[in-house]
């Protein structure tokens, strides 16, 4: 179940190279990037699929210190309001250079819970929870190995993070989304939102009592694959569209355009936290995996920010969707330079932020404030990407046979 | 003249007769006595001063929303010298055949039962009692061993009844002709064809908006959606069930669908219905059934495996376990073809005074039963209005979709329905699949007799439920269930076996590509 290669081998006119070959496009490894990007040239036209520094959005604890700096400035150019709409994600702290100030904030509110996470691992291994300081104290002491001096620091950075003790719980079950987003360049930013994403289900009903289950806690769908409840018959993933109509028919459709607007926000003050820090690199563009929880009050949080999200697919459904996915990405990337550079919506992506909102009235002039306003993101919302798709190419072709 | 002043009166006596033993009946004393204290009742006038109350207070509506009710669910009075069973089903080979395949059920339940050495029920002993009401919003973690239970019956079995089903009194002759019926039900019952459907579903006509199609986002909402999400709010403010039920026949948007079917089903969440729903719950944790067990099973086969509704598994127990015990549901019976199951105490079979109705509802489940209420926990949340709204919808619908009878709703005649309107109106096919020993029956029939529920994407299958409400009838099952063959004729012309046919036909879920 290999979308990428399915994909990019299916691409007509592309071909596939071997070993050292010249490259126009490379769907490369972070592992890669790190070691091969700075001595690698690439002509104008070259696209790789990570930004050199990526790891300022998507490693949690310079994302965090990314995002608390981004607030600062926030509150001092445009006052506490603004800042606190960058308040989606929970208080964090470093591990563990900021452990003191953690302990501090411990204290301040006995009782609850936290969660220890690995800043660079993903598919939910290393984490735990945890409500009493002596767990991580046996913790520290345990990342030590007896030969290591006292003062020197573990291999591994880890983040601190308040557990969100009041998930949203559909049919007893703890959930999280996972959304892409799509960027194109950071200065300026470009961003796409794609429509289509899912809502991952913890396999176990959610108590608060049972901390060391991980898997009650835990959405990644590998730790899910784990649990011994797991039937791989099951999947335990929605589409994001099922999802929007359940809380539609539950809450009402005024409600759930706020909370996803909400999540909008949180797409784009993130990358806003990172764009100046990100080398934009012209070469580059990244898909993004949002992982996304919301709580009993439907507010959105940020759980992290993937730049590999996983393309291997668990189910029918799911091939489809990253095929898809990927398709539309690459006609995003658009290295048979088809599009005009002016199109707000490429099959399942929806233009999100151009230097600026991207408005969903055609012909509008882009101004937030103005009344009427609506961002052009169509989350969880149909994806008649095929249909678009064609009408978009054929309208392209008609408009360069007018030209030349 | 007389025979029509007659059937009302006749009517007008039943409905009054069942109301009078309701809840409303006693509301609306209470409200009759409260309102002499006011000073707008005057004794002079006092029968047309509380007429004006119960008009301007809303009660004069909710009687009329249970008068509608009584009226939609309940069949016409007939000759007053009928009896019960005509009720129940006037024709008597249907009756029999009903009768017999109840016989084999229940000789498959009782042989499960003697094979597996299970009572069909027991007194929980009060551990387990404890046990299961502690894990009572989690019965889904139980991983009992199902392995030896077996489905009473699958939708294939009851199939192959109604093919052999046989008017006694119908001839048809051994020659071909134009009118013989080239499908697998062989009863002559007279069903609708195109321009009677086109009368009967005007409302469905390609000149009136509907949701599901006017409402995509190609359309701009001005056109149709708009006023149409503006009536239906107006319609749940009157509280007005037949107003309810004429809007729903266009489709009903998804934030008002959970109030308006409540209010089409006449079903109000009134304290007494909470208190009902939790002494059923106490039943379970009292007594264990054997159904219980086919219950689990059936749920872990369907429902669980299901990529939208798994998350809703435990819900599914805490109604369907109720459900069997409810002895309120074998008050359809009356208008149902179908019987419910006797048992009796141990010792004293074919002793009147032993018997006992098993399980309680009397009705026994069979594979696929969870998926009924599987699609209304997209709309109501907490167990006894999910309940409520699924019992309702079995005692008004589900039922006749696997019992034997003649009613226009029932499933040999949707399934004949389904049948004549492919020979009529797509010959070619028909005849092509039935060569290929492809009868298309044997592919839409599980479609049918599950109301479409895990065959058509949620936000569709609702809005296909929304019509058999509003319509009061199943008949648009068979309608679907032509218009998916028509849709795929010229893909199925090109298959040669049933196998392909299944696969061509590519009913998946992820709706229409």
């Amino acid at each position: 179940m290999n979308t990428l290669m399915d994909v990019l081998r299916n691409r007509p006119g592309w071909v596939e190279v071997k070993d050292e070959g010249e490259w126009d496009f490379y769907w490369c490894d972070v592992s890669w990037l790190r070691e091969n990007f700075d001595h690698t040239y690439m002509d104008d036209h070259v696209r790789i699929s990570h930004f050199r520094n990526h790891y300022e959005l998507t490693h949690k604890n310079y994302m965090v210190k990314n995002l608390k700096r981004f607030r600062r400035q926030l509150e001092r150019e445009a006052g506490k309001l603004e800042a606190a709409k960058c308040d989606f994600f929970p208080k964090t702290f470093e591990m563990p250079c900021e452990y003191h100030l953690f302990v501090e904030e411990f204290r301040k509110h006995p009782g609850i819970t936290w969660i220890m996470k690995p800043v660079a691992r993903s598919q939910g291994k290393g984490i735990f929870l945890f409500r009493r300081l002596k767990d991580i104290m046996d913790w520290r002491k345990d990342t030590r190995s007896s030969d290591d001096q006292k003062d020197e620091l573990p291999v591994e950075n880890y983040v601190a993070q308040r557990y969100i003790e009041n998930p949203y719980l559909i049919g007893g079950r703890k959930f999280d989304l996972r959304v892409y987003v799509l960027v194109t360049s950071y200065l300026p930013l470009r961003a796409w939102l794609y429509r289509d994403g899912f809502t991952r289900f913890s396999n176990t009903r959610f108590t608060l009592s049972s901390i060391d289950d991980q898997y009650v806690h835990l959405t990644n769908v590998a730790v899910q694959k784990t649990s011994p409840d797991y039937h791989p018959k099951k999947g335990c993933k929605w589409m994001l569209q099922r999802f929007r109509q359940y809380l539609a028919s539950k809450h009402g459709p005024q409600v759930v355009e706020a909370l996803f607007s909400d999540m909008d926000n949180i797409f784009i003050k993130s990358l806003q936290s990172v764009q100046k820090v990100i080398i934009s690199d012209k070469h580059c563009f990244e898909l993004y995996g949002y992982d996304i929880l919301i709580d009993q009050d439907l507010k959105p949080w940020l759980l992290e920010v993937n730049a590999s999200p996983s393309l291997t697919a668990s189910s029918p459904e799911d091939y489809e969707l990253k095929t898809c996915l990927l398709e539309d990405t690459l006609h995003v990337v658009d290295m048979e330079a088809r599009l005009t550079g002016k199109e707000k919506r490429v099959g399942g992506f929806d233009l999100m932020w151009n230097d600026g909102p991207v408005s969903r009235e055609e012909g509008a002039p882009d101004l937030p404030g103005m009344g009427n306003f609506v961002t052009n993101t169509h989350l969880g919302c149909v994806n008649d990407r095929k249909n678009q798709l064609q009408q978009l190419f054929h309208s392209l072709q008609t408009q360069k046979k007018a030209s030349s | 003249m007389l025979q029509e002043e007659s059937d009302l009166s006749l009517m007008i006596a039943q409905i009054v007769q069942k109301l009078k033993g309701s809840n409303l009946y006693a509301q609306l004393e209470r409200q009759a006595w409260a309102s002499l204290q006011k000073p707008e009742i005057r004794l002079e006038s006092l029968k047309e001063d509380i007429k004006e109350f119960f008009k301007i207070s809303g009660w004069e509506k909710k009687l009329q929303n249970a008068v509608y009710s009584e009226l939609n669910v309940y069949p016409l009075p007939s000759h007053p010298a009928a009896p019960p069973e005509h009720l129940k089903e006037p024709l008597v080979y249907m009756r029999k055949a009903q009768g017999s395949w109840e016989k084999r059920i229940l000789k498959s339940l009782n042989s499960m039962c003697t094979e597996l050495s299970i009572p069909l029920a027991r007194k929980r002993p009060v551990g387990q009692q404890k046990e299961l009401l502690n894990k009572w919003n989690e019965m889904g973690t139980d991983e009992p061993d199902l392995s030896l239970f077996r489905p009473v019956y699958a939708p294939k079995d009851f199939l192959e009844v109604l093919i052999n089903l046989r008017n006694p009194n119908y001839e048809n002759g051994d020659s071909l002709s134009f009118r013989t019926h080239l499908g697998l039900i062989q009863v002559p019952l007279k069903v609708k064809d195109i321009p009677d459907l086109k009368e009967c579903f005007i409302e469905l006509g390609l000149n009136t908006g509907q949701l599901g199609i006017d409402d995509s986002t190609q359309v701009p909402p001005e056109l149709f959606e708009n006023e149409h999400v503006r009536i239906g709010q107006k319609v749940l403010a009157e509280q007005d069930s037949a107003a309810a039920q004429q809007y729903i026949r266009q489709g009903s948007p998804t934030a008002l669908r959970a109030e308006l079917w409540a209010l089409i089903l006449n079903i109000s969440s009134q304290p007494e219905d909470i208190l009902y729903y939790e002494q059923l719950k106490a039943n379970v944790i009292q007594h264990d059934l054997l159904v219980d067990s086919l219950i689990y099973k059936d749920v872990k086969l369907t429902a669980s495996n299901d990529d939208y509704y798994f998350v809703f598994e435990d819900y599914l127990y805490q109604v369907l376990l109720c459900f069997s015990r409810d002895t309120s549901v074998l008050g359809h019976f009356a208008y149902n073809s179908a019987s419910p199951p006797k048992s009796y105490i141990r010792g004293k079979l074919g002793l009147e005074e032993y018997a006992v109705f098993y399980p309680p509802n009397g009705v026994i489940p069979f594979h696929g039963f969870s998926m009924y209420v599987a699609p209304l926990c997209f709309l109501y949340h907490e167990p006894y209005k999910l309940y409520q709204t699924f019992r309702e919808m079995y005692v008004r619908f589900f039922f006749r979709l696997h019992s034997i009878s003649s009613h226009p709703s029932g499933i040999v005649s949707l399934c004949l329905l389904f049948e004549t309107l492919l020979q009529t109106y797509l010959p070619q096919l028909f005849y092509h699949l039935r060569e290929i020993g492809a009868q298309p029956l044997r592919i839409s029939f599980k479609w049918m007799v599950r109301a479409f529920s895990g065959y058509l994407a949620t936000d569709q299958l609702l809005l296909l439920w929304d019509r058999i409400l509003g319509y009061n009838s199943l008949e648009i099952l068979a309608v679907l269930a032509a218009a998916v063959f028509a849709f795929r004729a010229v893909n199925l012309m090109e298959v040669t076996s049933l196998a392909a046919a299944e696969v061509r036909i590519n009913f998946t879920r992820m709706g229409w590509k």
